[in-house]
C-alpha cells in the first residue's frame, strides 16, 4: 500500500451515476406527492387488499357455461382479428418501407401505422362500440387496427434493413415488381414476419379478454359485470381461466414457430 | 439423358407439417366466422357509422385543454413513470429468482415464471379494476396496476439477460472470495446494465400508452377526463383528448429513441 | 478467336441479332461534371470483351446505363436492334430480361437454395402467380438442371446460397444470367471478390458460355493480365473516355500508362 500523500483510489466514484440515482429518488418523492399517494392510504389499501383476496377464494365454478361461451367468443375475436390484421399488415408494412417504395406511398402508410400504434386498443374499442354497436364486431375491428399498428411498424423496419443486392439483380433481369418482392425481399424477412404475426396473435388474445370491458365482446364484459356486482368468487374463476388460456396459446405459438422456421 | 429430375421445395415431412398448420388455422378461422355473433347489417353499416362519428369529432375543441386536461396529462406521465419504477423494483428479485444460472432450485425458477406469466396474462385494465377495488379510485390504484402488469414483462427480459451473462468475471469474483451482494453488484450488474436500461425505456414507452387509458375504470390519469367526455357525448372534447394522447405518446417515443441511440 | 475491331465505322444501327451498339453515351451525376463523356462502341457475335480502367472511371456506370439501372444523361443504346433509351415500364422489363448481369458481390438471395436462385433468372418471363406458387414450367426446371451441371454445382442443388464459397456463388450468378436466355451478358467486376485461382475459373466459365450461346460477354475487370488472357477484345477507359479498343495483343505499356497513369505499377 502506498503511503504517498494523495494516494489514488482506483475506483473513482461515478458522480454521474450517483447524481442519476439521486434524481430518480427525488423524482419518486415528488411523484408520490403529486399523485396524492401517502403511506396511510397505502396501508389502508393493504387492509382492503387482504379482505379482497379473501373474497376471491375459493373460486366459484358454478357458472362455467357462461364462462365457456365467453371464452369461445374471446378466441373467435382473436382469431378473426388476427387473420385479417395479419393479412392487411403485409401490404401496409411493405408500403411503408422507404427503401423500396415511393414517398407518396410510404407517408400515408407510415401515418396509418403511427395512428394505429399510438392509441391503446381500448380507445379504438370505445370508438368502434359507438360506431357499430356492442358486441364482437367492435372488438374484431379494434384488434385489426391494433395488429396493423404493431406488425406494420416492425415489418417495415425489417424490410428497411434488408440487403438490396438481390433486388438489384432481379430488376436487372427484367422481373416484374411483385416477383422481385416475392423472391428478393420476402425470403429475407418472412421468418421475422411470422414471429411478429404469432406475437400479435398472442397480444390479440390478451387484448380480446379486455375489450369486453367497454362492450366490445368477449370475456371482458362478464369480468366487469362480476366485478360491479361484487361477485368476487366468480371474478376469480374468470381471472384463472384467462391466465390458463394465455398459457395454452403461448405454448401453441412456440410450436407453430418451430414448424415454419425449418 | 431422359432421366427426369424433380425439384421439391419442401420435403414430404415439411409439406405435411405446413399443410397441418394451414388446415388448423383455416378451420379455426372458418369456425370463428360462422359462430361469432356479428349482425351483418351492422358490418355493412360500419364505414358510414365510423365516418359519421369522425364527423362529430371535428373540429377539435382546443379550449377544453385548460379545463384540467393539462393536469391530467402530467398525472398520466407520473403514473407511467412511477409504475415503471415499481415494476423494475419488483422485477429484479423475481428475475434473479427465475435465472437458472443464479437460482439453482428449479422449483423457484418455476415459481418465478408463474408469477411473471400471471402478471402478463392479466390485462392492465383488469389490474386497474382490481386495485381500484383495493385502494379506491385514483392514481395510487393506477400506478400499482401499471407496476404489477409490467413486472411480468420486465422480469422475463431481465431473467433472460441474466442467463446470457458471461460467467468469466463471476467466477473470478467467486474465486476471490467475494460475498454474494458484491458478486451481484460488481459481476452481474455491469453486464446487464445496458439491457436493463433498454428494458426500462421500452416498458416506460408502453406504460405511457397504458396509463392514458386506465382512467376509464377510475385509476387516474387522462382516462378519467376521456371517460367523462365520452359519457357526456362531447365528441369534440374527446378528439382533443385523443390528440393530446397521440402527441404525448409520439413525444415519449421520440425521447426513448433518442436516449436509446445515445446509450447504445 | 477473331477480333471484330470496330471503332467508328459501324454497320448502321447494329441489327445483328446478338449485338450491342452504344453511341455517344454521356452520364452526369452532378451537372457539369460528366462521368461518362461520350462513349461509343459496338459489340457483336461470339466474343468476350474486357473493359479495363482505374476505379471511378465509370466502368460500373457504363454497364448500368446499358440496362438502365442508372439513367443515362444522353446518348443511344441499342441491343439486338431494340432501342434501350426510349423504353419504359413493361417494354423496359422485356428488354432487360434479354440482358444477363453478373455482379461483383454475386447478389444472390442468401436464404434461397441454389436451384431457386438459378430459376430466378426466369422471373422476367413468368407471370407473378406462378412465381408466388413456385410453379416453374418443366422446360425451365430442366434447363436449370442443365446449367447446374454446366457450372459443376450438381450436388449443391438444395443447399442455401449462403452456405457456398465465393467462387461457387459466382457460378450460381452466372447460371442465373444464362437462364435468362440473354442476347448479351454483362459482368461487373465478377472476379474482384475472389482469389486468383477462382478468378481464372470464373473467366473460363464466362468464356465457355460466350462460345456456347454465341453471344457477346462484356466484362468489367481491373486485373489487366486476366483481361489479356481471356478476352478477345479490350476496351480501355480513362477519365470517362474510351482510349483503347482492340485485341489484347495490341495493348502496349504506353496504352496502359495512358489508361492508368503512372509507371511504378507496371511489371
Amino acid at each position: 500500500m502506498s503511503t504517498q500523500a494523495g494516494s489514488r483510489n482506483p475506483f473513482k466514484p461515478n458522480w454521474l451515476a450517483r447524481i442519476g440515482w439521486l434524481i430518480l429518488f427525488a423524482y419518486c418523492v415528488y411523484a408520490l406527492s403529486a399523485l396524492h399517494i401517502s403511506w396511510d392510504r397505502f396501508v389502508a389499501g393493504l387492509g382492503n387488499g387482504a379482505e379482497f383476496i379473501g373474497e376471491l377464494f375459493p373460486p366459484n365454478f358454478s357458472r362455467w357455461k357462461l364462462l365457456l361461451e365467453n371464452l369461445v367468443e374471446t378466441c373467435e375475436i382473436a382469431v378473426i382479428a388476427s387473420a385479417f390484421g395479419i393479412l392487411f399488415s403485409l401490404p401496409i408494412g411493405l408500403s411503408a418501407a422507404r427503401n423500396l417504395m415511393p414517398e407518396w406511398l410510404t407517408w400515408p402508410a407510415r401515418g396509418l401505422i403511427a395512428v394505429c400504434r399510438s392509441f391503446h386498443p381500448v380507445i379504438f374499442a370505445i370508438l368502434f362500440v359507438k360506431a357499430v354497436g356492442f358486441g364482437p364486431l367492435a372488438g374484431i375491428l379494434t384488434l385489426i387496427f391494433a395488429s396493423i399498428g404493431f406488425i406494420g411498424k416492425l415489418f417495415a423496419e425489417a424490410i428497411e434493413e434488408i440487403s438490396l443486392k438481390p433486388v438489384e439483380a432481379m430488376r436487372a433481369a427484367g422481373s416484374p415488381f411483385m416477383s422481385v418482392l416475392i423472391f428478393a425481399v420476402l425470403p429475407q424477412v418472412l421468418n421475422r414476419f411470422i414471429g411478429f404475426a404469432t406475437y400479435q396473435f398472442d397480444s390479440n388474445l390478451r387484448n380480446s379478454t379486455m375489450v369486453g370491458i367497454v362492450g366490445a365482446g368477449g370475456i371482458g364484459g362478464t369480468l366487469f359485470a362480476a366485478f360491479q356486482r361484487f361477485d368476487y368468487d366468480f371474478l376469480c374463476t374468470i381471472l384463472l381461466s384467462i391466465i390458463a388460456l394465455i398459457m395454452v396459446s403461448e405454448y401453441l405459438a412456440s410450436k407453430i414457430k418451430e414448424v415454419f422456421n425449418g | 439423358m431422359a432421366e427426369q429430375r424433380k425439384w421439391e421445395r419442401f420435403t414430404p415431412a415439411q409439406r405435411l407439417a405446413r399443410f397441418t398448420v394451414f388446415l388448423l388455422v383455416g378451420v379455426a378461422f372458418a369456425v370463428s366466422i360462422r359462430t361469432v355473433e356479428v349482425i351483418p347489417e351492422f358490418l355493412y353499416d360500419a364505414p358510414q357509422q365510423v365516418s359519421d362519428l369522425l364527423g362529430r369529432m371535428w373540429p377539435v375543441d382546443y379550449a377544453h385543454y385548460q379545463g384540467g386536461v393539462h393536469d391530467a396529462l402530467i398525472e398520466t406521465l407520473n403514473i407511467a413513470t412511477l409504475g415503471t419504477v415499481l415494476a423494475l423494483f419488483l422485477a429484479v428479485p423475481v428475475g434473479l429468482m427465475g435465472a437458472s444460472n443464479i437460482t439453482r432450485i428449479p422449483a423457484l425458477n418455476w415459481f418465478s415464471k408463474l408469477i411473471l406469466v400471471s402478471s402478463r396474462s392479466v390485462n392492465t385494465l383488469v389490474w386497474a379494476i382490481l386495485f381500484v377495488a383495493v385502494f379506491g379510485p385514483g392514481a395510487l390504484a393506477g400506478a400499482v396496476a401499471i407496476g404489477f402488469r409490467s413486472v411480468g414483462f420486465c422480469g422475463k427480459l431481465i431473467a433472460e439477460a441474466l442467463e446470457e451473462v458471461d460467467s468469466g468475471p463471476i467466477e473470478a469474483l467467486k474465486a476471490a472470495g467475494a460475498p454474494w451482494p458484491s458478486i451481484l453488484l460488481k459481476g452481474y450488474w455491469p453486464q446487464i446494465a445496458p439491457a436493463f436500461w433498454g428494458i426500462a425505456l421500452f416498458r416506460w414507452d408502453i406504460n405511457v400508452r397504458e396509463s392514458s387509458v386506465i382512467g376509464l375504470v377510475g385509476a387516474g390519469g387522462i382516462g378519467v377526463a376521456l371517460n367523462t367526455s365520452l359519457n357526456l357525448f362531447l365528441w369534440r372534447q374527446v378528439s382533443l383528448i385523443l390528440l393530446c394522447i397521440f402527441v404525448v405518446v409520439i413525444l415519449a417515443e421520440i425521447l426513448v429513441t433518442r436516449i436509446r441511440s445515445r446509450l447504445i | 478467336m477473331s477480333s471484330e475491331n470496330i471503332t467508328s465505322d459501324s454497320k448502321g444501327n447494329g441489327a445483328q441479332p446478338r449485338s450491342l451498339v452504344v453511341g455517344e453515351l454521356v452520364k452526369e451525376y452532378v451537372k457539369g461534371n460528366p462521368v461518362l463523356k461520350g462513349i461509343s462502341f459496338e459489340v457483336s457475335g461470339r466474343t468476350t470483351v474486357g473493359i479495363i480502367g482505374p476505379s471511378g472511371t465509370g466502368k460500373s456506370t457504363l454497364l448500368r446505363c446499358i440496362n438502365r439501372l442508372i439513367e443515362p444523361t444522353s446518348g443511344t443504346i441499342s441491343i439486338a436492334g431494340v432501342d434501350m433509351v426510349s423504353m419504359s415500364g413493361t417494354g423496359l422489363r422485356h428488354a432487360r430480361r434479354r440482358i444477363g448481369m453478373v455482379f461483383q458481390e454475386f447478389n444472390l438471395v442468401e436464404r434461397l437454395s441454389v436451384i431457386e436462385n438459378i430459376l430466378c433468372g426466369r422471373l422476367g418471363y413468368l407471370p407473378v402467380w406462378r412465381a408466388w406458387l413456385r410453379k416453374f414450367p418443366k422446360e425451365d426446371i430442366e434447363k436449370a438442371f442443365e446449367l447446374l451441371d454446366a457450372v459443376g454445382l450438381t450436388e449443391f442443388m438444395t443447399k442455401r446460397a449462403d452456405e457456398l464459397s465465393g467462387g461457387q456463388r459466382q457460378r450460381v450468378g452466372i447460371a442465373r444470367a444464362v437462364m435468362q436466355n440473354p442476347a448479351i451478358i454483362m459482368a461487373d467486376e465478377p472476379t474482384s471478390s475472389l482469389d486468383p485461382k477462382t478468378s481464372v475459373e470464373i473467366m473460363e466459365t464466362l468464356n465457355r458460355f460466350s462460345e456456347q450461346q454465341a453471344i457477346p460477354v462484356l466484362i468489367n475487370i481491373h486485373d489487366v493480365n486476366l483481361a489479356q488472357r481471356f478476352c478477345d477484345r479490350i476496351i480501355g477507359m480513362s477519365q470517362g473516355y474510351v482510349v483503347f479498343d482492340g485485341p489484347p495483343a495490341d495493348l502496349t505499356s504506353d496504352h496502359l500508362k495512358e489508361i492508368y497513369g503512372g509507371e511504378d505499377w507496371l511489371a
